[in-house]
């Protein structure tokens, strides 16, 4: 923890401090105290309420939700890959009539919301005679707005690194596409993969707009679990509880992967250190969600 | 084309809303962003706990199952009954809190240790020192990804669209209803967004160029 701010504190202070940890303590406890007060009085964890964990066919609802939700994560993200790969090099290209065309749509598709774009795909499109299912309308989506994010991002990676780098490769007589492929790509996706993958979290948690067009995936399914007051009396909080707690945990495992991957670089001695912020400013600038340099540091 | 000047008003109408729930959500949030980071930087560490596990819950989190809380979960504790609007700026609100933490807090901790040092050794008091010295030098790098936060939020009103708030993205619901081209109106709703959103873009863009040379 960096103390800009603060001198190293002396006896004086330390017991300041610790007077307001307590005072912090019991505010965050009184809070969550609070939070809980509510759950128990309005019994939201009654044995009725939490009896549709028993059923092995909400289980496997359950499981199938999740893997819905995967499947739409995995097809976009690898869609979402090849789009970004394509338009990135389309707008690092030596022609002007490539780039320009590049960047207006990468650019277009950065400013138009998620949700505009999915109902387009769902709700747009059938009036034109092409009928998508949900699914599609998710992944496409997914692909042209986080296609878009990363071709910024690879680009950024790609300038971010030396300029003596590509001049060295093009004065031993490498081609174009060798320079590129040979020396230059393989360097910035070493710098650029905890960007990324922090992208790829962004994509995840983007899946659960597609509980506004009625895509089963996990959201979906919580909230019909959670509405059922016939069988189970309204079970949404502790539906919500564990629909949070399994997004959490899926996200905070690939932001996990993100932090080792950066670990594993910085001690790599192949990397080139670049000005890491080029292509995190990037993802920063298009991301409902970013990972700002480095993750968190409790 | 028909669409957008048949429906005119509705445009004008449900964009303003967008743009409303927009201002209302950036200022809270900036407020509440601003605390958490402080919270984040403080000297005691149960502080920086609090503030780090708010941050990492709620970035964690799709916006949309924040909607889904404070709309359909919220109301079954019986606290204080909350309209869909509200419901969908407190959401906005405390999600995008947690990125405005991360971007006060990251620009903080740009500055140069050295710096905060010799002003405290020049014997400048904590206001000064933050004023003069930190702040002004913080707000170079905290600008620009700041403008990015408030694009990605006022792109992330449209999720309002699934729970009964007007904006933008309830535009369908309308056209639809009407049976009008659901197909045209939502091009020209992404039209709208893109319109919106360049400005912005640019702005930061400019603020990046002139203020990366300063350094």
């Amino acid at each position: 923890m960096s103390m800009v701010l603060f001198d190293v504190p002396g006896p004086k202070a330390r017991v300041r401090h610790k007077i307001m940890a307590v005072a912090g303590i019991v505010v965050a406890l009184a809070a969550v105290a609070y939070v809980v007060w509510r759950f128990i009085a309005t019994d939201q964890f009654s044995a009725r309420r939490l009896d549709w964990i028993n059923y092995k066919q909400i289980q496997l609802s359950l499981v199938e939700a999740i893997g819905n939700t995967l499947s739409a994560f995995a097809v976009g993200a690898v869609l979402a890959l090849v789009f970004g790969a394509i338009f990135a090099a389309a707008r690092l290209s030596d022609h002007g009539w490539v780039r320009a065309p590049a960047a207006v749509i990468v650019e277009i598709f950065r400013a138009i919301p998620l949700v505009i774009m999915m109902f387009f795909f769902y709700y747009g499109l059938p009036v034109a005679g092409v009928k998508l299912s949900a699914f599609t309308a998710v992944v496409i989506s997914l692909m042209l707005y986080n296609g878009s994010v990363l071709a910024e991002i690879f680009r950024a990676g790609i300038n971010a690194l030396p300029r003596g780098q590509s001049e060295a490769a093009y004065a031993l007589g490498m081609r174009k596409t060798q320079v590129m492929t040979l020396v230059l790509l393989p360097q910035a996706l070493r710098a650029m993969l905890p960007t990324i993958i922090s992208q790829l979290v962004v994509l995840l948690k983007d899946t659960a707009l597609g509980f506004l067009i009625t895509y089963e995936e996990l959201l979906r399914w919580g909230t019909r679990i959670g509405n059922d007051a016939v069988n189970f009396g309204r079970p949404m909080i502790p539906v919500m509880i564990v629909v949070a707690l399994i997004y959490i945990g899926l996200c905070l495992l690939l932001t996990w992967l993100a932090n080792y991957l950066e670990k594993r670089n910085r001690r790599n001695k192949k990397v080139i250190h670049t000005d890491d912020d080029a292509a995190a400013q990037v993802q920063l600038g298009a991301a409902s969600t970013a990972t700002v340099g480095g993750g968190l540091t409790v | 084309m028909s669409v957008l000047t048949n429906h005119l008003d509705l445009f004008l109408y449900t964009f303003g809303q967008t743009l409303q729930l927009f201002a209302i959500s950036a200022v809270l949030s900036l407020v509440l962003g601003t605390i958490l980071a402080a919270l984040r930087v403080s000297p005691v560490p149960v502080f920086r706990g609090i503030g780090a596990t708010y941050v990492t819950v709620l970035r964690n989190t799709p916006l949309t199952l924040v909607f889904v809380f404070f709309v359909f979960a919220y109301p079954l504790l019986e606290i204080v009954k909350i309209e869909p609007y509200t419901a969908a700026v407190v959401s906005l609100s405390l999600y995008t809190a947690a990125f405005v933490c991360e971007v006060v807090r990251s620009g903080i901790n740009t500055v140069p240790v050295g710096q905060a040092e010799a002003s405290r050794a020049l014997g400048l008091t904590f206001t000064q020192m933050l004023g003069n010295v930190v702040l002004p030098q913080a707000l170079r790098s905290v600008v620009p990804p700041m403008t990015s936060t408030m694009i990605a939020l006022l792109k992330n009103t449209t999720v309002a669209s699934g729970f009964a708030v007007v904006q933008a993205g309830s535009i369908r619901d309308s056209l639809s209803e009407q049976g009008e081209n659901v197909l045209f109106g939502l091009l020209w709703v992404a039209v709208g967004f893109v319109i919106l959103v360049m400005p912005l873009t640019y702005v930061q863009q400019v603020f990046e160029k002139r203020w990366s040379v300063a350094r």
